[in-house]
């Protein structure tokens, strides 16, 4: 077992958890925060994305005692219905999501992206998201709303 | 409509009211839902394609942490639970029926596939039911893998008394004329081609979470499903033997099926059978690589084309012999999409006056196949509009000319098809015209001289298609052996305030029915959006309902909550004429509001609801309190989107790659309710079909064993995959439905695999390259790029 401590979503918590838990099985069956998915076993498809110290990170693929000291940010953590992240918006204006599933690692990875990316191009954005999978869109819109919120957000 | 909302009724681009929850992280899938004292459940699959069980040893699995039961097929047997079902049958040619053989839920004797069931680990943890699955040690006598479609009739027999492996053999149209046409023809062309074998793969994989409530003696089953009132009957009925009201079934926010959450399939009945004996919730959720080896996958044909031209070019006859690999087990829906789904479809767009077909639907030692996106329409759409590109290059014409020629005119309709169905409403020619100009296809060859000065080799290839959605008048699907009505329900209940609750029973999993069918009520009823609700996906609220597949949820679905809106609105005249004092016949409802006839009297709808929830002064010796309405709607034909697509390709002769640089479409889905939401579904099945045609591939080994049964193997679509595309439409209305819409759900994936394909070999024709198999792996794309550079140099 690891004790850690970290901030989850702004909070300041403690837990001990077994040395081999998933830090995407901490996040859902420990926290509670279902809006993280898992959607593969082979650390491809990005519905487990999340930010750890500001950085997208597939949940999957790091264990919980990693992010020991760390800032840990769920989709629960970006914005909430009545205040939305720029992404969250520009998703919901462009019809970037339709089943969902795809949609909270989707974002999490193109805040991430957009933090850093000026004016990306639409071929820049579609080789940026190759690790994120969505099966419903054709990514047309996806690529349309992170072009949308990256000007509103001044990347 | 008043002010303030005419941008939310029908027609608008609204944004989708269900984006909120899963943009926030807040929707509800059932891998989110835990139950108190919840098991987990692991399955022990086959790991061989086709054996004899010997022995089943789970001595250990039984003694390990926290396991509570191990389950097998002799448990099943001896509880008596059935498997799953099939849910249409076709005739044999010669009058026998269609063979179906017994499918149990945990393999009993023999196992047929890798990853089929053979035995259930219920545990406290799932990490303890995975370990302890582990310790199962299954004594096999192997046999011959039955591992590929062309050889499956001479293979080992699969199932006991099934000669050939054949499930069926089905024949649909007048096979003397076509032959008659044929002999006649001035010139016969022939093509065989393959529909690649493809994998679902919804984002959400299958889960399940049972719960028995013994005190009521009932079961409550949350499941990844598209129609849960169908889950219900199948496990109810006929897997349980339960009476259906002592099983509620809850299909939260679903991941995406594609109709791969059509079916009922094992584990959930597993889950619920297992919930009742061990008093306890039991709980599955697949991992990708179950989802891979056991989700109903898609396509698998062979057919054999045959097609006859008169001097004109014009089509006279066509012959298709179709071998479709249907599996190890039928499937609910595997027996109809290669059949009334796929040999109704033939004619296309075209006036083919002779048209015969015989499908064999062929067992093999693989994964069930059955109905995904599009259903038997994009096998039909890929042999015609391959064969269309064949046939024009062969008569030296251009394609868009040869589809045009041979296009049914916008006159000809109603249309009666030499394959059974009669098409309403179309106008080929101008979604033809239109895509072509959205393309530039005027301009191409000068793309393609631009490309050829890189080095890289530019194609285009078209795509002109028929579907049949709104699946379908329950009499029709009768007496072609289906054994289920194709109906929908709606129940629109008006609350004393006026605001509306509309319970439904399609099923969105991603096709923003929260919002269209909310535009449609609102629309109607001159409310706002905000004031209706859509509810779907709960037996024990919705009356009844079939759920959605076929691009029916509109067409079908839509229907019946326009129908019961209707109902609510005449029940309203009735009450508002009492009210008013005026006769039933002069009140008219428009804008919200009830008026009289050559008065300035109105009542608004609020108050019309109101009245009928607080009837003091009320009709009633005419009408019931309450303002509450339900529609069956059975509808009266299937719906016929059409439309072109047009791909353009640019190939790097080094690498064999192929990079879709443009496409175009124009498509013909009747009225739009929300073209935003209509594109997003066009965008989507293009995806789906670019992927079938270039990137993704079911492979299987000559022993069975599944080659791409992870993210790592089979190559889904990407974002770095594919172009933006350009959408347009062109409308003629349905006939036959209130509304005028057809259906959008499937179209992109039915039209876009053989554009695609048909641009590859466009693009390689200079070298004389004639054909290309999906996916165009650019290893099978450089190999003919070189094998014809070799022949050339010969």
């Amino acid at each position: 077992m690891a004790n850690i401590n970290l901030k989850l979503n702004g909070q300041q918590i403690s837990a001990s958890v077994a040395d081999n838990l998933l830090l995407v099985d901490f996040i859902r069956e420990h926290q509670g925060l279902t809006g993280t998915h898992v959607g593969c076993d082979t650390s491809q498809c990005g519905t487990c994305v999340i930010h750890v110290d500001g950085m997208s990170v597939k949940s999957c693929t790091m264990l919980a005692a990693q992010v020991d000291g760390s800032e840990v940010t769920t989709i629960e953590g970006i914005g909430s219905s009545d205040n939305l992240h720029p992404m969250q918006e520009a998703f919901h204006e462009n019809h970037g999501l339709q089943c969902g599933f795809c949609t909270p690692g989707m974002i999490m990875s193109a805040i991430d992206y957009v933090s850093t990316a000026k004016n990306p191009s639409e071929e820049q954005i579609r080789d940026a998201l190759e690790g994120n999978i969505c099966r419903c869109t054709g990514y047309h819109n996806i690529v349309k709303s992170v072009q949308d919120a990256a000007q509103k957000m001044g990347g | 409509m008043p002010e303030g909302i005419s941008n939310e009724g029908i027609g608008a681009s609204v944004r989708r009211k269900e984006d909120k929850k899963f943009i926030t992280g807040k929707g509800r899938y059932t891998d989110d839902i835990n139950r108190p004292g919840q098991l987990h459940a692991w399955f022990v699959r086959s790991d061989v394609a086709h054996a004899e069980i010997k022995k089943i040893d789970a001595s250990a699995a039984e003694k390990a942490d926290g396991v509570v039961a191990v389950y097998t097929g002799d448990d099943v047997a001896a509880d008596g639970i059935g498997g799953p079902i099939c849910g249409w049958v076709v005739p044999n040619r010669d009058g026998s029926a269609t063979h179906e053989p017994p499918h149990p839920i945990l393999a009993q004797g023999k196992v047929r596939y890798v990853g089929d069931h053979v035995v259930a680990v219920i545990a406290e943890t799932l990490e303890q039911a995975r370990a302890a699955a582990e310790m199962v040690s299954i004594t096999y006598n192997e046999l011959p893998a039955v591992a590929d479609l062309a050889d499956a009739a001479s293979g080992a027999e699969i199932h006991e008394g099934m000669a050939d492996n054949r499930y069926f053999d089905w024949e649909l149209g007048d096979e003397a004329a076509t032959e008659e046409a044929l002999k006649s023809a001035s010139k016969v062309i022939n093509l065989t081609v393959r529909n690649n074998r493809v994998i679902p793969n919804a984002m959400e994989p299958r889960a399940a979470v049972a719960e028995y409530d013994d005190v009521a003696d009932a079961y409550t089953l949350y499941t990844t499903s598209q129609n849960p009132h169908l889950t219900r009957l199948v496990i109810g009925a006929f897997m349980l033997s339960i009476p259906e009201s002592k099983l509620h079934v809850v299909a939260p926010d679903v991941g995406g099926g594609f109709g791969s959450k059509i079916y009922v399939y094992p584990e959930e009945a597993v889950c619920t059978w297992a919930s009742k004996k061990l008093r306890r919730p039991v709980k599955w959720t697949a991992d990708r690589t179950q989802a891979f080896l056991s989700d109903a996958h898609g396509r698998d044909h062979i057919n054999a084309i045959q097609v006859g031209l008169d001097d004109n070019n014009k089509i006279v006859g066509l012959r298709v012999d179709t071998l479709a690999n249907l599996g190890s087990y039928l499937s609910a829906f595997a027996v109809v999409t290669p059949t009334y789904l796929h040999g109704t479809l033939l004619s296309g767009c075209y006036d083919i006056p002779a048209i015969y077909t015989n499908v064999k639907g062929m067992a093999t030692t693989t994964a069930p196949v059955d109905a995904y996106r599009g259903a038997g329409r994009p096998e039909a759409t890929y042999l015609l509009e391959r064969m269309m590109d064949t046939a024009a290059r062969e008569v030296g014409m251009d394609p868009a000319e040869f589809r045009r020629i041979n296009f049914i005119p916008k006159d000809a309709f109603p249309y009666q098809t030499a394959v059974a169905l009669q098409y309403d409403i179309g106008d080929y020619e101008t979604c033809l015209d239109k895509a072509l100009e959205m393309i530039d296809y005027k301009g191409f060859e000068g793309r393609r001289d631009e490309a050829a000065k890189r080095g890289k080799y530019r194609g285009i290839g078209l795509s002109s298609y028929i579907e049949a959605c709104g699946i379908a008048p329950s009499a029709v699907v009768g007496a072609l052996g289906g054994r289920v009505g194709l109906y929908e329900t709606a129940t629109v209940r008006v609350d004393p305030t006026g605001t509306v609750n509309v319970f439904t029973g399609t099923h969105s999993h991603g096709q923003g029915h929260d919002t269209t069918f909310a535009q449609i009520v609102a629309d109607k009823l001159g409310i706002p959006i905000g004031n209706v609700e859509i509810i779907h996906g709960d037996t024990d609220r919705i009356p009844f309902g079939m759920g959605s597949y076929g691009s029916r949820s509109l067409a079908v679905g839509g229907t019946a909550i326009s129908k019961a809106v209707d109902k609510v609105i005449e029940k309203g005249k009735i009450i508002a004429a009492h009210l008013m004092e005026a006769a039933d016949a002069d009140v008219e409802f428009a804008e919200g509001k009830f008026t009289v006839a050559g008065t300035d009297n109105e009542k608004a709808f609020g108050e019309i609801a109101l009245a009928a929830y607080v009837p003091h002064n009320y009709p009633h010796d005419r009408l019931e309190p309450g303002l509450e309405e339900t529609s069956f709607y059975d509808p009266l034909n299937f719906t016929y989107p059409s439309g072109t697509h047009i791909a353009e390709v640019e190939i790097d002769p080094a690498t064999g790659v192929v990079d879709v640089v443009d496409w175009a479409c124009c498509d013909d889905f009747g009225n739009l309710i929300n073209p935003m939401i209509v594109e997003g579904q066009v965008h989507g099945g293009i995806a789906q079909g670019i992927g079938q045609a270039l990137l993704e591939n079911a492979h299987y080994d000559e022993n069975g064993q599944l080659l791409t049964a992870s993210y790592m193997d089979y190559c889904m679509p990407r974002a770095d995959d594919l172009p933006s595309f350009k959408v347009d439409y062109a409308v003629t209305a349905c006939t036959h439905n209130d509304l005028g819409v057809k259906g959008c759900g499937e179209a992109g994936a039915i039209a876009s695999p053989p554009a695609l394909i048909n641009a590859v070999i466009n693009a390689l024709s200079p070298l004389g390259v004639t054909d290309m198999s999906m996916p165009a792996s650019p290893q099978k794309v450089w190999q003919a790029i070189n094998q014809a550079q070799a022949k050339a140099a010969e």
